[in-house]
């Protein structure tokens, strides 16, 4: 990779400022940037290390909301919503492997918008909030399209607060390489209202299957789905599976899932 | 360049490195610790599996400043005091869960991560936690196998002569 | 019982011990004082010419001591092809150059155009960036078929076209077998890919050179699975340094499985560029620079028909395959599609008429050549695919059908030009109808269905020929070296051994078996024998490992060579009894008279060897060293029946592998635990051609599996355990240990077990579904499901 300038504050407010210059880079776990870097294809001058950040890390429950900093692992995560969010932690527990859940956070998932992660579908199904250094900003509005957020330059991701569904669940077709979903579907079920998102399929990120939303919001069972169609036309189409294989999938996981549930 | 320390394998080491030098390039050059490999750049295939605090990482994902201050654990530490084989690496001898030895040292390591979370982990966990982990050798029954032995399970022994 | 540590006996690995503590010794472990980094920039597009290269910029960077092109390569020679072969028109195949680095034009992704060396690599990475090279594009060839079409763009503008050779085989057969084919009551046809894939040993390929000046001499440091024949093609053909100024060394090698055969432009590159700075120089693959510079495998698509009479006996094969070389000609690359693949066309069976007919095509696309299997793989799919249909079109169990035309007199001379000299193929076929509990199917897969899952049983059964090869026999057929196997025993004076073989382990584990075998037959402890390989330095001129023969060829020299020691330890222990040299008998280490008390230990007759103070001089030399080479009389024939459970989702298409049984016959066997492994790396390699794995181009070349991100290579989750046994034997009639080859039988035999069991299961969920192409990933599964309504 190319060199650079690494540094690593200790505080929200010390990396914020690292940030501010040019061609500066938020450095997190490290499980997408640094295969990135080491093929070169991303080159900061100046890498700044959010993992010492002792406020970015934790789960904690915040009101009726759960407030997990940006910097947790996967696998801490996994451990400590395994009561609290079992849903989550379900997700969190299967991101990769163990050792990218050592290094990997959900603030670096989150941010990163890979249109093949699993956080983006958990915090989009679950109607999270992503807070950052400046602002909250609903999920719904967080996920801009493939790699696109709502983050402004040198803003970071520093806790997302989910509210708490009665139940949910995470439903993965992992594409066979790179073990990433192929098309996975979280469902979220609040009482008055589902929430269904979807990572893995579209060419433009993690979506909500508003259709099945409303079509479960009264009826939750597997049968409300499956008289409804996904159309192919956005899905992405690669050696793995084609457009209409993506959109059967996002119909079959999400149908598997409610039936997990109902 | 970065100043660094960290202990590996109980060990104090210090350095001075580049911004981008990996955890596992400060380890094999720096410190010629060569038992961790290096079989990938996309973080996937697990030969670099180091033990950092305690949990495993994948060393080739992982900046040697990152690891300023940590306890580091690779495969060169795994052995018993007396240097014998440790409880996993004599069941990976015993039931052949290695053939050209490349894939082992992350293996071994990531095994060693499973029983301390799980110590009496079955068949569908062993295989779950080695997703990390590729080898192109064995077909993994050997390495499952070996696993499940060195948690105390019963397993068949090795392959009988044929009659 | 056999003897602890002897033939017959699962021994540990001694091996392991340093793998399992992580102080092997892998090229890449290796730094020489002094050394530079070497970095190569290579093409990012499928064909083009190079219209100039500015290094300038480059050369100027910190840390960099050299930027090497084309140019400075003029005088050396490219790197050459082991194998030629003859078109049915008599004409010998076109053989373009291959240069180290590209020369006037870039003909695949990943061909090498320039090599920066630098103090570091990362510098010589960042200097990368900074060379200039200005490539006009060209349009690529990718596809076979177009690649033979009138006015195609050419990969080589020197050659008359795309076609390197044009392949018959049996010639003379081929009017009496087009006459079966018309007259059969019933052709089973079948058109299919064999999908190309990448070997992928974990150890991606490294080379360090290193220049001696005061006695110019050169080492190369190198993953290979045969580093006498780097020495040679290297020194002979590309470097012109003679042997004896030239040492290769193969260290801990972490796996081959055929991509490590062959003699690649960046060993030749370090060897070079290491006399020319007068400093070593390393270089270091990458995953993805290994996906775009190792050779490949497989890449075949083939039309087979398979004719039988009315009672469904076999009466003829006729094949035709488009075998893809890629863009230059690696080292036996033209070999696999033709002797590795066509002499393997009867399989198990008494078809009396074959025809065989193979187009070698250039395409920009990475060179092609032998992978795990190499050619045999590619026979055995494409004739137990064809069977499978057969049995379906005519409406009887694939089994019986199999079982009908099985050969079961031996020897058997195939009409594809082999001689099989044994085998009991319906013996590996009811061995693994009962390891797989096939009476029970029936329930399993209602069971299954219950559970909304549609259950397959697909079975297979393989014969290859490995051990390769009569030395006469291969030249004969194009290849350009022999293919004999040689040991030196060097038994030490207090009667410790050392044995230099020609073999090569990179994960078979001859450290331990080879000591096997030592030790059974002079009958002292394993332990006191060593096994030496990979080091051109010590051992006489060997032909390395692959093709399945380090045991029955190298283990054959080895046993020639011990045998030529315990005779001329029988003198020497003749004369220390005072006894007639007949009479001498030796057992458990030591020397006995028989009829006698009289005996001598093994320890005795090694020392007075070395110290000949009572020694018959007059009659042989001091010393207890011996050599042998080995010419194999002919191939050993494994074979095996091959099971495959499947339970495929219908709802998402994929196809989840259940069981897995595997019944080998090896002939006799030296190490179980060694064979056993052998068989479950090879079936999970077979396991992921037919499920997982795909090297695949796009139309403009770009390769699209280009890491681990997009190539699946299988992990323990996508495989179950593996059942195999190894009780049925015929021992190999003519080498001394009855030994035959097991290292590809897995990945050989496996492959159509796989596609047909799924195939099965489709076609019991009522889905008629003929073949789906390899790999038979959930995608493919579930769009032939919905092609099939």
């Amino acid at each position: 990779m190319h060199n650079f300038e690494y540094v690593r504050p200790k505080t929200i407010d010390e990396a914020v400022s690292a940030l501010s210059s040019d061609e500066a880079q938020p450095l997190s776990g490290g499980q997408t940037l640094m295969p990135t870097m080491k093929a070169r294809l991303a080159a900061p001058e100046k890498l700044v290390s959010l993992t010492a950040i002792d406020e970015m890390k934790g789960v904690r429950m915040d009101g009726d909301q759960l407030w997990i900093g940006g910097g947790t692992t996967h696998a801490t995560v996994a451990r400590e919503t395994a009561d609290s969010y079992p849903a989550l932690s379900s997700l969190a527990g299967r991101i990769g492997d163990p050792s990218v859940r050592s290094m990997g956070t959900i603030g670096g998932s989150i941010a990163n918008n890979d249109p093949s992660a699993c956080y983006p579908a958990g915090a989009l199904g679950s109607g999270a909030t992503i807070v950052t250094n400046t602002r909250e900003i609903a999920a719904d509005d967080f996920f801009q399209g493939m790699f696109m957020t709502a983050l402004e330059e040198g803003e970071i991701v520093t806790a997302v607060k989910f509210p708490i569904p009665q139940k949910a669940i995470y439903q993965k077709f992992i594409q066979p390489a790179s073990r990433f979903p192929l098309t996975a579907v979280f469902v979220a079920h609040f009482g008055d209202n589902v929430r269904v998102a979807v990572t893995g399929a579209s060419g433009g990120g993690v979506f909500r299957w508003t259709e099945a939303e409303e079509a479960l919001a009264s009826n939750f069972t597997g049968d409300a789905v499956a008289g409804l169609s996904v159309s192919a036309e956005d899905m992405i189409s690669d050696l793995h599976g084609s457009g209409e294989y993506r959109a059967h999938l996002t119909k079959v996981m999400t149908k598997r899932a409610v039936d997990a549930l109902a | 360049m970065n100043s660094i320390k960290m202990r590996v394998n109980g060990k104090e080491v210090s350095g001075t490195v580049e911004g981008r030098t990996l955890l596992v390039d400060f380890l094999r050059k720096d410190l010629r610790l060569t038992g961790t490999h290096v079989g990938c750049d996309t973080t996937q295939c697990g030969a670099c599996v180091v033990h950092v605090n305690g949990n495993p990482v994948k060393a080739c994902s992982m900046l040697a400043a990152e690891a300023d201050g940590a306890e580091v654990g690779t495969i060169e530490g795994q052995a018993n005091a007396d240097g014998s084989l440790s409880v996993i690496q004599a069941a990976f001898q015993e039931h052949h869960g290695l053939q050209c030895g490349f894939c082992t040292p992350g293996m071994i390591m990531a095994a060693a991560s499973l029983l301390k979370e799980n110590p009496k982990p079955s068949e569908h966990e062993i295989r779950e936690y080695l997703d990390g982990n590729i080898c192109r050798c064995t077909g993994y029954h050997n390495i499952v196998k070996a696993i499940l032995a060195a948690s105390g399970q019963e397993v068949a022994p090795p392959a009988m002569a044929a009659e | 019982m056999p003897k602890d540590g002897g033939i017959g006996s699962s021994t540990k690995r001694r091996e392991d011990v340093r793998f399992l503590s992580g102080t092997g010794n892998y090229t890449d472990d290796i730094n020489l004082h002094g050394q530079l980094y070497a970095h190569f920039v290579r093409s990012d597009v499928a064909h083009g010419r190079i219209n100039s290269i500015g290094a300038e910029a480059a050369e100027a960077m910190p840390g960099v001591v050299k930027v090497f092109t084309a140019k400075d390569f003029e005088g050396v020679g490219g790197v050459p092809c082991g194998w030629q072969i003859t078109s049915i028109d008599g004409n010998p195949m076109q053989e373009p150059k291959h240069p180290v680095l590209a020369e006037g034009k870039v003909r695949h992704v990943g061909d090498p155009i320039a090599v920066v060396v630098a103090e570091s690599l990362e510098q010589a990475r960042d200097a990368g960036e900074a060379l200039e090279i200005d490539i006009e594009m060209l349009d690529a060839v990718v596809d076979m078929k177009k690649a033979l079409e009138p006015g195609a763009t050419k990969v080589h503008d020197d050659l008359d076209s795309n076609l390197c050779y044009d392949w018959g085989f049996v010639q003379e057969n081929k009017d009496a077998v087009d006459e079966a084919i018309k007259n059969a009551d019933h052709v089973t046809t079948l058109e299919l890919v064999n999908n190309r894939l990448v070997a992928n040993p974990m150890e991606p390929r490294v080379a360090v050179g290193d220049y001696n000046r005061s006695t110019d001499e050169h080492t190369l440091y190198t993953t290979s699975q045969n580093p006498h024949v780097i020495r040679l093609l290297m020194g002979a053909f590309v470097l012109g340094i003679p042997e004896h100024k030239l040492r290769v060394v193969a260290p801990d090698v972490g796996g081959g499985f055929g991509t490590k055969i062959f003699h690649y432009a960046e060993e030749a590159f370090c060897t070079f560029a290491a006399k020319a700075l007068n400093r070593p120089v390393k270089w270091t693959s990458t995953r993805s620079e290994a996906f775009m510079s190792d050779a490949h495998g497989r890449d075949h698509v083939t039309k087979i028909e398979l004719a039988m009479d009315a009672d469904n006996n076999f009466t003829a094969v006729r094949t035709e395959t488009h075998a893809n070389m890629g863009a230059y000609l690696s080292t036996f690359a033209p070999s696999v599609p033709t002797w590795l693949h066509g002499t393997l066309m009867a399989g198990n069976y008494k078809t009396p008429l074959i025809y065989v007919n193979v187009k070698a095509v250039f395409t920009n696309t990475v060179p092609v050549d032998a992978y795990r299997g190499a050619g045999r793989p590619e026979a055995t799919f494409q004739l137990e695919r064809v069977i499978d249909k057969a049995a379906r079109e005519r409406g009887v169990s694939p089994i019986e059908l199999r079982r009908q035309n099985f050969i079961t007199e031996f020897p058997y001379a195939t009409p594809v030009a082999v001689e099989y000299d044994t085998g009991d193929y319906h013996a590996t076929m009811d061995k693994v109808l009962e390891m797989s509990d096939h009476a029970g199917f029936e329930a399993r897969a209602a069971e299954s269905k219950k559970n909304g899952k549609l259950r397959g049983f697909g079975i297979a059964h393989y014969i290859e020929a490995c051990g390769i090869a009569p030395s006469n026999l291969v030249g004969q057929l194009g290849a350009r070296a022999g293919l004999y196997e040689s040991a030196t025993v060097r038994v030490n004076a207090t009667g410790s051994i050392s044995v230099m073989t020609g073999s090569h382990s990179h994960g078979q584990g001859h450290e331990t078996s080879f000591a096997q075998v030592v030790s059974e037959m002079i009958g002292i402890d394993a332990n006191q024998i060593d096994i030496i390989h990979g080091d051109t330095a010590k051992g006489p001129m060997g032909m390395g490992t692959y093709g399945s023969r380090s045991i029955a060829v190298g283990g054959s020299a080895m046993v020639r060579a011990t045998e030529k020691i315990i005779a001329k330890a029988k003198k020497i222990a003749a004369h220390l009894m005072e006894a007639s040299e007949g009479d001498i008998e030796l057992k458990d280490g030591q020397f006995t008279v028989a009829g006698t008390d009289k005996s001598v230990a093994w320890g005795d007759v090694t020392l007075a060897a070395y110290v000949p103070h009572n020694y018959p001089l007059e009659d042989i030399e001091p010393g207890l060293e011996e050599t042998a080479f080995y010419d194999p009389a002919n191939f050993t024939y494994p074979s095996g029946g091959y099971v495959c459970e499947v339970e495929v989702d219908p709802e998402t298409g994929k196809a989840d592998v259940v069981a897995f049984s595997a019944a080998d016959d090896f002939g006799n066997v030296i190490n179980p635990m060694i064979v056993e492994g052998q068989v479950h790396g090879g079936v999970a390699q077979g396991f992921g051609q037919a499920m997982m794995e795909n090297c695949a181009y796009d139309a403009d070349g770009q390769l699209i599996s280009a890491s681990y991100m997009d190539y699946a290579m299988p992990r323990a989750l996508d495989l179950p355990m593996i059942q195999v046994d190894h009780s049925c034997q015929t021992p190999c009639t003519h080498n001394p240990l009855g030994v035959k080859g097991c290292g590809e039988a897995g990945a050989i035999g496996s492959p159509p077990a796989f596609v047909n069991a799924v195939i099965d299961a489709l076609n019991r969920g009522g889905h008629k579904v003929d073949h789906i192409d390899m790999p038979l990933s959930p995608d493919r599964i579930w769009s032939a499901m919905h092609a099939a309504k």
